[in-house]
């Protein structure tokens, strides 16, 4: 859609800043929910022995995907440079569906807002929304 | 026709009980406002809507936010006000994220869905008069 603006990027940055430190948490809840809210998403993981909330493969694997969040908003200057090597992963191993970038976005989200109800702001919101929406462009950039 | 299990009616009863909408509706809608501004080509009648904190502190935002009626809202929608489908399941995303800043960790998973799958319908009924 619309690329960030400096403002956008002071916004992500100022507000990662504060909540990087619980980033394994937010991962796993994430990942968590949308696993229970959005039951088609559990074909992906169907090697998994449990994908119950709070769950050992949730918690591991929440925990990549946020560092992967990390990563990119240290590369938030040119995220399609940054992420190349994630999106080859998700083309052309992990195959996954880029619809489900924008589920697992909006409950990140979700969890942001559960989390840190007073700094996740509208102004904040939508920095975030931008910055996730145009991570996952990233991420679909080697898919065909 | 949706089937509601019992635990889903008491989650939706408790949510909604606990609510209050003159503080959720304004913040829903001004978020909506600001997190997705093409949606303010509806409210363009409603005065200052320049940036963020004039859209919070707009009396109209606000009123508007708080109003209940049901009657006829989805021909409203699409006969009189035009608004663009689309736009419910926007509004409905910033619901979500105000009702889950609100309620913190009570929000779980569960709760979540049940509450998406509410919105969801709430949506469908508001779409279905479009033609």
């Amino acid at each position: 859609m619309t690329s960030l603006s400096a403002k956008d990027k002071e916004a992500v940055k100022t507000f990662w800043a504060k909540v990087s430190s619980k980033a394994t948490d937010i991962g796993a809840d994430a990942l968590g929910r949308m696993l229970v809210v959005y039951p088609q998403t559990k074909t992906y993981f169907s090697h998994w022995k449990d994908l119950s909330p709070g769950s050992a493969p949730v918690k591991k694997h929440g925990q990549t995907v946020m560092g992967g969040v990390a990563d990119a908003v240290s590369k938030i200057d040119n995220l399609t440079a940054g992420l190349l090597n994630l999106s080859e992963l998700h083309a052309f191993t992990l195959r996954v569906d880029p619809a489900n970038f924008k589920i697992l976005s909006h409950n990140i989200l979700v969890v942001l807002a559960t989390m840190f109800p007073n700094d996740f702001t509208p102004e904040v919101h939508v920095a975030m929304d931008k910055f996730l929406a145009a991570l996952a462009l990233a991420l679909s950039e080697k898919y065909r | 026709m949706v089937e509601w299990t019992e635990q889903e009616r008491s989650i939706i009863t408790s949510i909604f009980g606990n609510l209050d909408y003159n503080d959720v509706g304004p913040k829903a809608l001004s978020r909506c406002l600001i997190v997705y501004p093409w949606t303010q080509r509806y409210f363009a009648s409603f005065g200052n809507l320049y940036n963020a904190e004039a859209i919070k502190t707009n009396p109209n935002i606000a009123a508007h936010g708080t109003k209940a009626t049901y009657a006829e809202l989805s021909v409203l929608h699409s006969e009189k006000l035009h608004v663009d489908p689309d736009n419910f399941k926007l509004l409905a995303d910033c619901l979500t994220i105000v009702i889950a800043a609100k309620m913190g960790s009570a929000f779980s998973p569960e709760v979540q869905a049940t509450f998406q799958k509410f919105l969801a319908v709430v949506v469908s009924a508001l779409g279905r008069q479009y033609h």
